[in-house]
């Protein structure tokens, strides 16, 4: 079993997945973590658009350039490039169809030719047999009585790991140290949880 | 010397892209009437003239047709002419708003002799469409006279060489380049000519209208030399391949391409000058052209790295039975002073912009975005997203601001009722329950611009987390009750 307390960090120079409601959060904070330029790509017709002063929370705005994408070829295409430029230290993208095996190899075999980081938002049950690791995000609601209150905690699994085991962290954003720290699991008692069984 | 005039510079030009056949003339405002700026031959036999009020001369021509004057345009059109003229010789400059003048000493005899260069002019210019009078002589002032007021064959006259004074002594002083005072005095004291200026003793003249009309005088009799100062051109960035056999393979395209960028670079460089797009047209055998054209992220003059951009496009292209000729432009050139080299930061930067241009011409330059600060407190107004190709990253930095959500999108309208946020909704048909409520954060539509997108007034921002987990970012309207969801918090 993986520590439920540290979290494993994405291998750099190969591309991830990344579903959930909390995709978005998850991408923007390990873009933050990486360095150099980040490069967004989402297809034009989103309507969902990142906010600057929401993202600078997590990640400076002036490292972000958007690519905005007309197709789905189009869209593959200009990850590939900028994961291959070399120029760019993270690549973010919003696949909307299911990748083919060889369309995931074409993007690992950039990454590592451009060293350079990639993460691909996809759709619930859309990922590729090509990624290196697939994450579910989802934010989570937690009753304040229970640990104080938290407005900005996810959960975060692991749920596909080719060099490793899987795993669940809840995780919040730690304004000071403008870090995301891991969030120790709501302790059941021993009694209750044998009672239960 | 050689001085054209043209006479018609404004209307011709306009003329020769929409022909009119009735009395036309460009007018021009001067404080707070119109005049006439440039009339075409038939407005003239109409008896119109330069400088008369536009209302009298509708009086005098009810079937007048006029249209407002562009003087950027004229000078563009006399700066096309001034090209055209290099022609006859390689000193040419303009001469007023309407005339150009040409040092042909030298050069005549490559036309036949100054007949055949005047020949060869007016064919030209007549098949150009414009109307002119050509004045030659040893002197730029007697040229000059002769243009504007010589009224022999070709408009103007031909002074032979150490007779200038017979040929401009009949005409009138105005001829001189002098100013309307001088002029009017002149004819005051009964000097209707040349001729008579030199007949006069020129002291009592200088003393009474100042050196400028002596200066003037001299200069047209050639006691005064007054050399031609050729305008310096705006450099030309377009260099051809012409190939003996046709060419299909796309390594020998890109390889006259190198050829032709590292001819272009050169030239770009010694000008401080740097591409910003690049067009590069084959000519097939079949006498068809194909064009492969690239935008750049930067000014750019470094033929290595253009000729690596370039390759998407040279891919496109067919070559059908072969390629004899090459020709590369710069379209779009920039200012691009030289820099200092920097072995850390260059590379990377170099990269990125390559990076952009790839992306740019694939998608285009508008589609790969830098976000700006922007000066509102609306937050879809927050910020300008503009083309990377066109920034530089020194526009400042969004601020973070802990209220605000990650993604937002277009006002989406929920079933709820009443100022207090709804307990239970359904968004995107998906349910939610509200956990807990923060707000109301009440932002002011920006009274000073009408944005349809605000017309319903104030908005009271609330931050609501759910059981779901969702972290929504929803307002009410007070002023017109209803309730939207905007954003989605991290």
């Amino acid at each position: 079993m993986p520590s439920p307390t540290v979290l494993p960090k994405l291998a750099p120079f190969r591309v991830h997945e990344v579903g959930g409601a909390g995709a978005h959060a998850f991408a923007m904070v390990q873009a933050g973590a990486a360095v150099g330029p980040v490069v967004y790509i989402c297809p034009s017709h989103d309507t969902d658009r990142l906010l600057p002063s929401g993202v600078a929370q997590l990640l400076p705005p002036a490292r972000l350039m958007m690519v905005q994408a007309v197709g789905e070829v189009d869209l593959l295409w200009a990850t590939e490039e900028a994961l291959r430029s070399g120029a760019v230290g993270f690549v973010i993208a919003a696949p909307q169809k299911p990748l083919s095996l060889t369309a995931g190899r074409r993007l690992q075999l950039a990454a590592e030719a451009g060293r350079c980081t990639g993460l691909l938002m996809i759709r619930d049950g859309m990922g590729s047999n090509a990624a290196q690791t697939r994450w579910h995000c989802a934010p989570e609601w937690r009753a304040p009585e229970l640990l104080g209150r938290d407005s900005t905690l996810h959960k975060w699994s692991l749920i596909k790991n080719k060099e490793g085991t899987l795993g669940d962290w809840c995780v919040g954003w730690n304004e000071k140290a403008r870090a995301i720290c891991v969030v120790p699991p709501v302790g059941q008692r021993r009694e209750a949880a044998q009672a239960a069984l | 010397m050689l001085s054209v005039w043209f006479p018609r510079l404004a209307s011709d030009a306009r003329l020769r892209r929409r022909p009119c056949d009735a009395p036309f003339a460009l007018s021009l405002r001067a404080g707070n009437t119109d005049h006439l700026h440039c009339l075409n031959g038939q407005a003239l036999a109409a008896g119109l003239s330069r400088g008369m009020a536009l209302a009298d001369a509708r009086a005098l021509c009810p079937g007048l047709v006029t249209e407002p004057a562009n003087l950027a345009s004229e000078a563009a059109v006399l700066s096309a002419l001034v090209h055209m003229a290099q022609r006859w010789s390689p000193l040419v400059a303009r001469d007023g708003a309407d005339g150009l003048i040409t040092d042909i000493s030298g050069v005549a005899h490559l036309f036949g002799g100054e007949h055949g260069l005047l020949e060869d002019l007016h064919a030209r210019m007549a098949r150009a469409g414009f109307a002119c009078a050509v004045g030659v002589a040893d002197t730029r002032g007697a040229a000059y006279a002769l243009a504007r007021h010589g009224g022999g064959q070709y408009g103007g006259g031909v002074a032979e060489s150490d007779r200038i004074l017979a040929a401009i002594g009949r005409l009138p002083p105005a001829a001189l380049r002098l100013d309307h005072d001088t002029v009017t005095g002149l004819e005051r004291l009964g000097l209707r000519s040349i001729r008579d200026l030199t007949q006069v003793p020129r002291a009592p003249l200088a003393r009474r209208f100042g050196p400028g009309l002596m200066l003037r005088l001299d200069q047209a009799l050639g006691v005064q030399s007054e050399p031609v100062s050729p305008e310096r051109q705006a450099p030309h960035y377009g260099v051809r391949l012409t190939l003996p056999d046709p060419i299909g393979l796309q390594s020998d395209v890109m390889a006259g391409l190198s050829r032709l960028l590292h001819r272009l670079c050169a030239s770009l460089a010694s000008n401080h000058h740097g591409a910003r797009r690049l067009a590069l047209e084959l000519r097939r055998v079949d006498g068809v052209t194909a064009l492969a054209e690239i935008g750049l992220a930067r000014p750019m003059c470094d033929a290595g790295r253009m000729a690596a951009l370039f390759a998407r496009a040279v891919d496109d292209i067919d070559a059908g039975f072969g390629i004899d000729q090459l020709r590369l432009t710069a379209p779009v050139v920039e200012p691009m002073a030289p820099e200092q080299m920097d072995q850390t930061r260059a590379v990377g930067a170099d990269k990125l912009h390559d990076l952009i241009t790839r992306l740019g011409n694939r998608v285009g330059f508008d589609r790969v975005q830098r976000y700006a600060p922007a000066q509102s407190h609306i937050p879809e107004k927050s910020f300008l997203v503009l083309s990377a190709a066109y920034t530089d990253g020194d526009e400042g930095e969004v601020l973070a601001h802990a209220g605000r959500p990650l993604l937002i999108f277009p006002p989406e309208a929920i079933a709820a009722s009443g100022p207090a946020p709804p307990a239970r909704f359904s968004w995107r048909r998906m349910a939610f329950t509200t956990a807990h409520s923060t707000g109301p954060e009440r932002i002011a539509p920006e009274w000073w611009l009408d944005d349809p997108a605000w017309r319903s007034g104030l908005r009271d921002y609330w931050k609501l987390e759910t059981l779901q987990g969702r972290r929504l970012w929803l307002f009410h309207t007070p002023q017109a009750p209803a309730w939207y969801v905007q954003g989605e918090f991290a």
